[in-house]
C-alpha cells in the first residue's frame, strides 16, 4: 500500500501532491486498455481519488477518459476490451477482475456517458433498477427514494412519467439518483454536461457538490467542459491520447497558462484572432 | 431546449389521413351489402357469396357461430401461450427465438419420455408418478436455461441481433437431433389423464341449438390465463420483473447500474422453457407429441406481427383475434376456396392489421430523440 502511495505521490510531484496523508478510496496504478486485442488506448495510466475527494479527468475528445472510467468500473469488458497492464485498487482490495455487478455491490457505480435510461420505465422505476444489488429490504430502498427526491425534486413531479419522454436535465438527473440508489461510497460521473444547457449543467455540478459533502460520496468526473469541472473538482488530471500528462489541484490548474490556453480559451496574450488560430501548426504536448 | 420528442401522426389532418382506408373500407361494405339487398348481386356472384352469403349463415344457425367460436378462442389461447414464450425472449434480450417451437415439442417430450421411463422401471403408474416427471421435466428446462446462457448467449454479448437469431436457429437444430436421438422419433401420447387433466365433453343448449364444451379445453384456458396473469405480476412489480424489463431497453445500463446479464438471461429462458412445457402439455394433450408440433413456431410469427413483438397483452389479444378469425373464415369462407385456409389465413389477418398499425397492436413505440 505504501509503495502505492509513494508511486502516486512521485508522479504528482511535478505539482501540489494530493494530500499524501488522506486515505485514498480508489488508486489507479499504470492501467494499460487494449480494445480488440489490437487496439492500444490507454498507456499507462495513474490516478488517485482520495476518499471524500471530487477528482476530475480533463481531456479533449477521444483522449481517453471514458475509457478510464469503463476500466475502473469494470463495463470494457462487454466492448471487447481489456485491461493488459496495471492494477486498480478500490476502497483497500484489488478489483481488476470483478465483474460490473460484484463492483456495485463494493460501493463503485458509473454513471455512463448519454444518460442511458431504461426508456419504457417510468422514472421511478428506473430510480429503483439501481437498488437492483442492496438486499436490505424494501423500507430501506423507499427511505432512500424519497431522499434522492429531495436532492432532485423535478424528479418527484415526473415519477410516473416514461424516462424516454422527459428532457435531457431530467434524464441526466434520473442517472445520478439511480446511481445514488445503489449506496455507493464512490460514483463515476461519465461526461454530466453532455448536451445539456449551461444552466443544467451548473445545477447537476451543485448536486454533485451537495451529495459529496453531505453523503461523503467521492467522485471521479470525466468532462470536456474543464471551466465548469475545474470549478467544483478538487484535483484534476488532464489527459490526451492515453495518457496523463498533466495534473494538480483545481486552484492550481485553473491558474496554469497552458491549461489556459488549451482548455479555457483564454491565452496570455489576449484573444487571438480565428485567422491566426487556424496557423496555429499542433497542439502542445507536454510529455512524449 | 434542442431536444424534442417525436410523437407520429400529430394534427387533425393527419389523423383523417390515417382514417382514410378505414372509411373507404367501409363505405364500399356499405355499397355491397345495398347491392345485394336491392337485388344487384345474388348467390354465385364472387362479391356476394364473399361479403353476404357467410353473414347470413351465421345469422341462421347461431349457435354453430358460438361452437366455432369457441373453438377459435381455444386454438388462439394456445397461440398466445406459444407466442408468450417468443415475447419473453424477445424482450428481455432482444432475439427472436427461433427454438421456441422446439422447446414446446422438446418439453413435452421429456415430461412423456420421462415418464415412460420410469413406468417402465417398474414405479406404480398414475399422478405421483406424473407429478414427479414434471417437476423433473421442470428441472430439464433450467439445465437447457442455463446451457444456452453459457453455450449460446455468454459467448455472443454485444453482437448484433441478427447473429443471436442465427444462433437460435442452431438451437433448434441441436434440440431436434438431441431429441430424437433421447426420445426417438416416433410419435408419443400425452399423459393427459395422469396429470389429472379433465377429458369429459359437457353440452350446452343455447340459442336453439347445441354447442358442446371439451374439459381439456376450459382447462387449458384456464391454466393459461392464470399463467399469464402471473407473468404480468411478476413482469410489472417484483425486482428481477422490472430488472427484465431494464435490460430489455439496454444492455449497456443495466449493466452498468449492476444488473447481472448471465442471471437475468437464465430466468428469461426458463420462464420461456416453462411457457412450452404448458403449451406442449395441452397441445399434446389434442393430438399427439411428436417433431411435427415445431411448425405451431410458424403459427405464433402472425400472432406476434399482429400484438406486438414487446407486448404481453399483445399477445394474448392477437392470439385470439388469430384464432378466432382463423376458425370462422375455415368454417364460413372456407369453401369458397376449397377448404384449407387456415394454414394462410393468419398470414391474411396479419397484414391487415399491420397496414393500420405498424408496430402491432400494443407494440412499445420506439422512442427516438434527435
Amino acid at each position: 500500500m505504501s509503495a502505492v502511495s509513494e508511486a502516486v505521490s512521485g508522479m504528482a510531484a511535478n505539482s501540489e501532491a494530493p494530500m499524501p496523508a488522506v486515505p485514498l478510496i480508489l488508486d489507479v496504478n499504470n492501467v494499460e486498455v487494449i480494445y480488440d486485442r489490437v487496439i492500444l488506448v490507454l498507456k499507462g495510466v495513474s490516478l488517485a481519488v482520495p476518499r471524500g475527494g471530487i477528482v476530475a479527468i480533463l481531456g479533449a475528445n477521444g483522449a481517453g477518459k471514458t475509457t478510464t472510467l469503463k476500466a475502473i468500473s469494470n463495463l470494457l469488458r462487454a466492448e471487447r476490451g481489456e485491461v493488459t497492464k496495471g492494477s486498480i485498487t478500490f476502497d483497500d482490495h484489488r478489483v481488476d477482475n470483478l465483474s460490473p455487478h460484484q463492483l456495485v455491490r463494493a460501493g463503485c457505480i458509473q454513471v455512463m456517458e448519454g444518460r442511458q435510461c431504461f426508456v419504457h420505465l417510468t422514472i421511478e422505476e428506473n430510480l429503483l433498477t439501481g437498488a437492483f444489488t442492496r438486499k436490505d429490504g424494501k423500507r430501506a430502498i423507499n427511505d432512500d427514494l424519497e431522499r434522492i427526491y429531495t436532492y432532485f425534486p423535478k424528479l418527484k413531479d415526473r415519477r410516473k412519467s416514461q424516462a424516454g419522454y422527459t428532457s435531457g436535465g431530467e434524464q441526466q438527473m434520473m442517472a445520478f439518483g439511480r446511481a445514488m440508489m445503489s449506496r455507493p461510497k464512490m460514483i463515476l460521473l461519465d461526461e454530466p454536461s453532455m448536451g445539456l444547457a449551461p444552466q443544467i449543467v451548473e445545477q447537476i455540478f451543485e448536486i454533485v457538490r451537495d451529495v459529496n459533502q453531505r453523503e461523503n460520496i467521492s467522485f471521479l468526473i470525466a468532462e470536456q467542459n474543464t471551466n465548469m469541472a475545474l470549478r467544483y473538482a478538487h484535483y484534476g488530471y488532464i489527459m490526451e491520447t492515453g495518457r496523463i500528462v498533466m495534473d494538480g489541484a483545481a486552484s492550481a490548474l485553473r491558474e496554469n497558462e497552458d491549461v489556459k490556453e488549451f482548455y479555457l480559451g483564454v491565452s496570455g496574450g489576449g484573444r487571438k484572432n480565428f485567422k491566426d488560430l487556424k496557423f496555429y501548426k499542433r497542439r502542445k504536448r507536454w510529455l512524449s | 431546449m434542442s431536444d424534442a420528442v417525436i410523437a407520429k401522426g400529430d394534427g387533425d389532418a393527419a389523423r383523417w389521413r390515417k382514417a382514410l382506408p378505414a372509411l373507404a373500407t367501409l363505405g364500399a361494405l356499405a355499397a355491397i351489402v345495398a347491392a345485394a339487398m336491392t337485388g344487384v348481386i345474388a348467390r354465385g356472384n364472387l362479391v356476394y357469396d364473399v361479403f353476404i352469403d357467410p353473414f347470413i349463415a351465421i345469422a341462421s344457425l347461431p349457435d354453430l357461430f358460438v361452437q366455432t367460436v369457441w373453438e377459435g378462442f381455444v386454438a388462439g389461447v394456445l397461440y398466445a401461450l406459444i407466442a408468450l414464450g417468443f415475447v419473453l425472449i424477445y424482450k428481455a434480450s432482444g432475439v427472436f427465438n427461433f427454438a421456441q417451437g422446439i422447446m414446446v415439442v422438446f418439453a413435452a417430450l421429456t415430461l412423456v419420455g420421462l415418464y415412460e421411463f420410469m413406468d417402465n422401471a417398474g414405479l406404480p403408474a398414475g399422478g405421483f408418478l406424473a407429478l414427479l416427471a414434471l417437476v423433473l421435466t421442470l428441472a430439464v428446462m433450467f439445465a437447457l436455461a442455463v446451457t444456452v446462457e453459457r453455450v449460446v448467449l455468454r459467448p455472443l454479448v454485444n453482437q448484433p441481433e441478427i447473429i443471436l437469431f442465427m444462433a437460435t436457429f442452431g438451437l433448434t437444430y441441436v434440440l431436434i437431433g438431441f431429441g430424437e436421438m433421447v426420445f426417438g422419433g416416433n410419435p408419443k401420447v400425452m399423459i393427459t389423464q395422469a396429470l389429472g387433466l379433465p377429458t369429459g365433453v359437457s353440452d350446452f343448449a343455447i340459442l336453439g341449438g347445441r354447442v358442446s364444451i371439451q374439459h381439456l379445453d376450459v382447462a387449458a384456458a384456464i391454466i393459461a390465463t392464470t399463467m399469464i396473469a402471473c407473468l404480468a405480476f411478476f413482469f410489472q412489480y417484483t425486482r428481477i420483473g422490472r430488472a427484465l424489463r431494464a435490460v430489455a431497453d439496454s444492455h449497456k445500463a443495466a449493466l452498468s447500474v449492476g444488473i447481472t446479464l448471465n442471471q437475468i438471461w437464465i430466468v428469461v429462458w426458463f420462464a420461456a422453457g416453462i411457457v412450452a412445457l404448458v403449451t406442449g402439455i395441452m397441445w399434446g394433450a389434442r393430438s399427439d407429441v411428436s417433431f411435427a408440433l415445431d411448425i405451431i413456431a410458424l403459427k405464433a410469427l402472425p400472432v406476434l406481427i399482429l400484438g406486438g413483438f414487446t407486448s404481453i397483452p399483445g399477445a394474448i389479444i392477437g392470439g385470439l383475434i388469430i384464432g378466432i378469425g382463423e376458425k370462422l373464415g375455415e368454417f364460413y369462407w372456407g369453401p369458397l376456396f376449397g377448404n384449407g385456409i387456415e394454414t394462410w389465413f393468419a398470414y391474411i389477418i396479419a397484414l391487415i392489421f399491420l397496414l393500420f398499425r405498424p408496430h402491432g397492436l400494443f407494440g412499445e413505440k420506439i422512442i427516438e430523440r434527435i
